[in-house]
């Protein structure tokens, strides 16, 4: 029972805290620069293990499908199936995961030590809205720079796959981009955007909550950056399933 | 009205987190340029005074008044107005990590949107103040404690606030690193008509600032006095607090001659 009841309060705060972001996000001070660095640190900071990430699940993917598309004489649509793996559920789900372990975890980390710190206290004595000043910026960052970086894992994953299919299976790499082509549609792309910029939106926020909500000192910020990191997670792959339930049947036809 | 002559002034504050009860009633007042002296053992509520006095925290009944305005019921936007009389220098300093220590001084101009040229003589002229003008371009990483408590008290001082709040402001340094940040606090409050809540458990500082002045000769030079046989400071007050209740206030003599138990305990213990 007590559990049900802190899990509801945290809903609130939650829920409040979102609000107090939406309601301050276009009235002065906007923190422009700090947006900018934000999407810097949190966006461009994490390219090199999206690239990775990217890359090998792409090439993993070509590999494994490679064989059971050959005993059914398909092995020609091995492109198609790795774009669309890609850009339905693997670039989004695995780019964010990725983003939640490593800049969901460092922004409860950083928000927590400034509070134990009294550094956030601080702010406000010296008369600036911590929500404005730091939980914006990274929500800004974050809703805008996912999607980015998920287009960049798609497009990397997609090459990763041709390498092993090329490589391993002597495909042509005509057959497998002209393939890979037909999995890029409109809508395809569209739906693809919309998860990452959901589960940005959840690294983000989950992240400051859990900061902000810090207690216990220093061993209280480990606590909380273990915890931003299991909810986030946990809460990217099941927004996953709704939001591919809803994609698949607003966007993509039945 | 009374409350024109105070600068502080707590109304029967009450406060609780959960079932700890860490104010209980609790009034008292300082007036313009007083230093109010808040003295208790760990966990009775010393710090909570500050942060209700800054708005950081809300109480469960009473009132808290600042410059005679009421300000229990404010807005997060409307304490933003109160905060701008008030500096608070925090138990351990409270920089921020990520900002050299001028940017850390100028953070209040820089969030009031002061042009780089009106920033600059202010922060190196409390750094001057702090007498840490080389420390202008460190990381607070750099700095020892008492370094950091001397920044903290450099960045709350711009603006020129009337009112300042010391949250433990020496607790853990060295004897003479302490004696500098007190006569920081001596400076303020003897120069520049400060008012203030100190909040310690330390005797020592108590000694200093019940008990020591500062004057300015004819050729601007500072001069710390004590106070002696004649003399008797009447801009320090202390409150003594246990169980959320104020179970003293007065001067340090008064302090000193008291009977109570408690007070007994602690001024011998400390020393």
């Amino acid at each position: 029972m007590n559990l049900i009841i802190r899990g509801i309060i945290q809903v609130q705060e939650i829920t409040l805290l979102i609000w107090r972001v939406l309601r301050g996000i276009f009235r002065p001070p906007l923190y422009l620069r700090e947006i900018i660095r934000q999407m810097d640190v949190l966006g461009f900071g994490s390219l090199t293990i999206i690239l990775l990430t990217g890359f090998f699940t792409g090439a993993v993917l070509a590999l494994n499908t490679g064989n059971t598309l050959q005993k059914f004489g398909v092995q020609s649509v091995s492109g198609q199936l790795v774009a669309t793996s890609l850009i339905r559920e693997l670039g989004p789900v695995l780019t964010c995961l990725m983003l939640a372990g490593r800049v969901g975890s460092g922004i409860a980390a950083e928000l927590g030590s400034m509070l134990v710190s009294e550094q956030i206290d601080a702010m406000r004595a010296l008369g600036s809205d911590p929500i404005k000043k730091l939980v914006t910026p990274r929500i800004v960052a974050l809703v805008t720079m996912a999607p980015a970086l998920t287009v960049i894992c798609d497009m990397v994953g997609t090459l990763g796959g041709l390498l092993a299919a090329i490589s391993f299976q002597g495909q042509a790499s005509s057959v497998y981009m002209s393939s890979a082509k037909v999995a890029v549609t409109y809508n395809e792309i569209l739906g693809g955007l919309i998860k990452p910029t959901v589960f940005g939106f959840v690294i983000a926020i989950i992240g400051c909550y859990k900061g902000l909500s810090t207690t216990g000192g220093t061993v209280g910020v480990g606590r909380s950056t273990t915890q931003s990191v299991v909810v986030s997670s946990i809460l990217i792959i099941a927004v996953d399933f709704v939001l591919s339930k809803l994609i698949l049947s607003l966007l993509l036809g039945p | 009205m009374a409350n024109k002559f105070h600068a502080i002034e707590f109304r029967d504050v009450s406060l609780a987190f959960g079932d700890r009860v860490v104010l209980d009633r609790v009034s008292f007042a300082v007036r313009y340029g007083e230093s109010k002296i808040v003295m208790g053992g760990s966990g009775t509520g010393k710090s909570t005074i500050l942060r209700l006095t800054l708005g950081l925290i809300k109480p469960d009944s009473g009132a808290i008044l600042i410059d005679g305005e009421d300000i229990t019921f404010y807005t997060e936007e409307q304490m933003m107005k109160v905060r701008h009389k008030i500096g608070m220098v925090f138990q351990e300093g409270a920089l921020f990590d990520s900002l050299s220590v001028y940017d850390n001084v100028a953070y209040r101009l820089r969030e009031q949107k002061a042009p780089e040229s009106e920033i600059e003589p202010v922060v190196m002229r409390m750094l001057r103040f702090v007498d840490l003008e080389d420390a202008v371009d460190k990381m607070p990483n750099e700095l020892s404690g008492g370094m950091r408590r001397r920044v903290g008290i450099a960045r709350a001082l711009v603006g020129s606030p009337k009112i300042i709040l010391y949250d433990e402001p020496t607790a853990g340094l060295d004897p003479i690193t302490a004696r500098t940040i007190c006569e920081l606090a001596l400076k303020l409050r003897d120069l520049e008509e400060v008012s203030s809540i100190f909040v310690t458990h330390r005797l020592q500082d108590i000694e200093v600032l019940a008990s020591e002045y500062v004057v300015r000769d004819d050729f601007g030079n500072l001069i710390f006095e004590h106070e002696g046989d004649k003399l008797c400071l009447i801009n320090t007050k202390f409150i003594m607090l246990k169980d959320g209740n104020v179970i003293f206030s007065g001067s340090d003599e008064e302090m000193r001659g008291s009977g109570n138990p408690y007070i007994r305990k602690f001024l011998d213990n400390e020393r």
